[in-house]
């Protein structure tokens, strides 16, 4: 009989050894996985993980790292902050369509004007657009005890749906011959967020790499990220040692919502480009398992955002080359974060044999 | 615009189909957390009932194989949340969502042969005579069967947590698992039983979906219903009945948004389109006041060595 023995400190050797296991236990299972679909999986996971930083025309995917993995990272980290406090906002989709229309809806409204500050105020319009999208659901829980979860949650078809009409209506482009969709920021100088395409390089991955900065320094070395980290640990002793549970809602559902804001308005204004029906390709909901894989830690969700971008990358090139369905790598994403939380348990308890069983 | 082409008496017969797929999901989840579980997975497990479901029913020309399939469909999908939060001690908002994510992935794989397929029909009652009278025929004597065994599922609910001695375990469990293990029953594996209750439950609604509602299989198309069912529990303050109530209620919303879209208002569809999960998020707030109701283990992890 197995039994498991709680441990008295949770294993730090465990807890940086899990996301490893997982990756490779999703490797083992994905591939079988592969297998049953009809490919072969050595070459499948080849094609996904090394193809697309080694392989021949790594010079083509090496740059959609950094396109991908930026708002995975910046949506991840601000859902960290929350996570660890048991505050859970799983509608950074919404709040990324919503970054990305106020952000995009900023910079048509000066077209074709060409100025400096076009941009600053987009990306301040985008985080604004997140922002104020993420406060929905923290103002309700904290004024009302409303569930954060569900309100998030059910924001994202509401943001869908502003989506969809904005691309129809308000912000369609006037010369796209009535195809529905914005015009295109990337012709528009003043309002794009690349600076070097060629690279992937876009003001998203310069603000990734802040975010992660910040987040580190915010956790390690400040009041608020020790009252996030003692509230997600010790509840009870967070209320004693007088943390203020409503400030910290605000605040760690206020930051996911600006990032994932910003993440949509760099989004909108570099590698897509204009506002359309499909803008929104799930990073909100993949940044949860990111910041899963990353076990919460700022430099482990930009490894991970990392690993994430390669799966998409390299899940593309598998599309194309071997015929692999675009859900498979859903799957295979999906596998990811249920090895790793199903994994965890060996960061807090010691499994054992023993004769049999007491109660 | 023309208000007057909205049948009332279609309509109240055509919310209750709307209102069941919510219903079956809810009324299963309402065990689920009744045991002290919160499965966040109810969307996941919803879209991988309406696959399988309409997999099968397509495969083998007979509906109720479907039903029955995403009934099972679902409950296997549940075990891997079971795996995660009975046998892993995993956090059960974390696992839930990871159900929901694999669930909306291994679907759409399953579902990619069957987009554009119809599925067979799904017969409706009829009883002579009953069907026949006006007004209440086709409203109350005129459904597909499982309009009525979700019905039936939540009086057998009900029941079962009011009346019996499988209820009152259930409940303890749910309000104090501490307390119900000392008392030696045993608590994992009565969670592991309502969790699949809820998996089946969900299954079935998604199915209700694919193969009556809709009927055909689209990625996704259980569009957050699986979410409102969670709310529904909220909503009903973990009490079946009300979980009628609430689905009857959200049912007539989408339906008459569906009605008032077709007939044309000068409200844009968009904004139609959006009013359900607004409407959600308002019950919600209205109700969140009062959350004496919930089970009072309710998402905790239980380890017999405490």
């Amino acid at each position: 009989m197995i039994v498991m023995e709680k441990r008295p400190q949770p294993s730090r050797a465990w807890s940086l050894a899990t996301p490893v296991v997982a990756v490779l236990a999703t490797m083992v299972f994905g591939g079988l996985l592969f297998g049953v679909l009809g490919t072969n999986p050595f070459v499948a996971i080849k094609t996904i993980f090394w193809d697309p930083i080694f392989g021949e025309f790594a010079f083509y995917y090496r740059p959609q790292l950094l396109v991908k993995g930026a708002p995975l990272v910046l949506i991840a980290i601000g859902l960290s902050l929350g996570f660890k406090a048991g505050i859970w906002n799983i509608g950074a989709e919404g709040q990324y369509i919503m970054g990305a229309l106020v952000g995009a809806g900023v910079g048509l409204a000066f077209y074709p004007l060409d100025a400096w500050y076009i941009f600053p105020l987009m990306v301040i319009a985008g985080a604004f657009g997140g922002w104020i999208w993420a406060m929905i659901p923290a103002v309700l829980k904290v004024k009302f005890g409303t569930n954060e979860i569900l309100v998030s949650l059910m924001l994202v078809y509401v943001a869908e749906q502003l989506l969809a009409s904005m691309s129809l209506g308000l912000l369609k482009n006037p010369e796209g011959f009535g195809f529905p969709g914005s015009r295109n920021l990337n012709e528009y100088a003043s309002a794009n967020s690349w600076i070097l395409q060629d690279a992937g390089m876009h003001w998203g991955v310069v603000a990734a790499l802040i975010a992660v900065i910040f987040a580190y320094v915010l956790l390690n070395r400040h009041m608020l990220g020790f009252q996030i980290r003692l509230t997600g640990e010790a509840p009870r002793a967070a209320r004693f040692a007088g943390v203020n549970p409503a400030r910290l809602i605000l605040f760690c559902l206020g930051t996911s919502g600006m990032l994932a804001g910003l993440a949509g308005m760099f989004e909108v204004a570099g590698p897509s480009g204009q506002v359309s029906i499909d803008f929104n390709v799930g990073y909100g909901f993949t940044a949860i398992i990111v910041a899963f894989l990353g076990r919460l830690h700022p430099v482990g969700i930009l490894l991970a955002g990392g690993l994430m971008a390669l799966t998409y990358i390299g899940g593309e090139i598998a599309q194309g080359n071997l015929g692999l369905p675009a859900a498979a790598i859903q799957v295979f994403q999906g596998m990811l974060l249920f090895f790793l939380l199903a994994l965890d348990l060996l960061t807090s308890y010691r499994i054992r044999f023993a004769k049999k069983e007491v109660a | 615009m023309d208000l007057s082409a909205i049948n009332p008496i279609l309509l109240i017969a055509s919310l209750m189909v709307a209102a069941t797929p919510l219903l079956l999901a809810a009324v299963g989840e309402l065990v689920v957390e009744k045991a002290g579980v919160l499965n966040l997975g109810v969307e996941g497990m919803m879209i991988v009932g309406a696959i399988s479901g309409f997999s099968i029913a397509v495969e083998t020309g007979s509906p109720w194989l479907g039903f029955l399939a995403s009934a099972v469909g679902g409950a296997v999908l549940s075990l891997l949340f079971v795996i995660l939060t009975q046998v892993a001690l995993a956090n059960q908002v974390a696992s839930g969502l990871a159900l929901t994510l694999f669930g909306l992935g291994i679907s759409s794989l399953m579902g990619q042969s069957y987009v554009g397929v119809k599925p067979p029909a799904t017969p409706d009652l009829y009883i002579p005579i009953l069907s026949d009278i006006p007004v209440i025929g086709p409203i109350v004597f005129s459904h597909d069967l499982i309009l009525y065994l979700g019905i039936m599922i939540v009086a057998a609910v009900w029941a079962t947590l009011k009346y019996t001695r499988v209820g009152l375990i259930l409940r303890a469990v749910g309000e104090n698992h501490d307390a119900a293990h000392a008392l030696g029953y045993k608590v994992v594996r009565i969670r592991i039983m309502a969790i699949m209750f809820g998996g089946a439950c969900a299954g079935l609604g998604g199915a209700y979906i694919s193969l009556i509602r809709v009927p055909q299989w689209t990625e996704g198309m259980t569009a957050g219903i699986g979410w409102i069912a969670l709310a529904l529990v909220v909503f009903a303050s973990w009490k079946p009945w009300r979980v009628l109530l609430g689905a009857y209620l959200f049912g007539g919303i989408t339906v008459l948004q569906l009605n008032l879209q077709a007939a044309g208002v000068a409200i844009p569809v968009e904004y139609l389109a959006m009013s359900p999960y607004i409407i959600t998020i308002l019950v919600l707030v209205i109700l969140s006041a009062d959350k004496s109701s919930a089970p009072a283990s309710l998402g905790r992890i239980f380890h017999a060595s405490h």
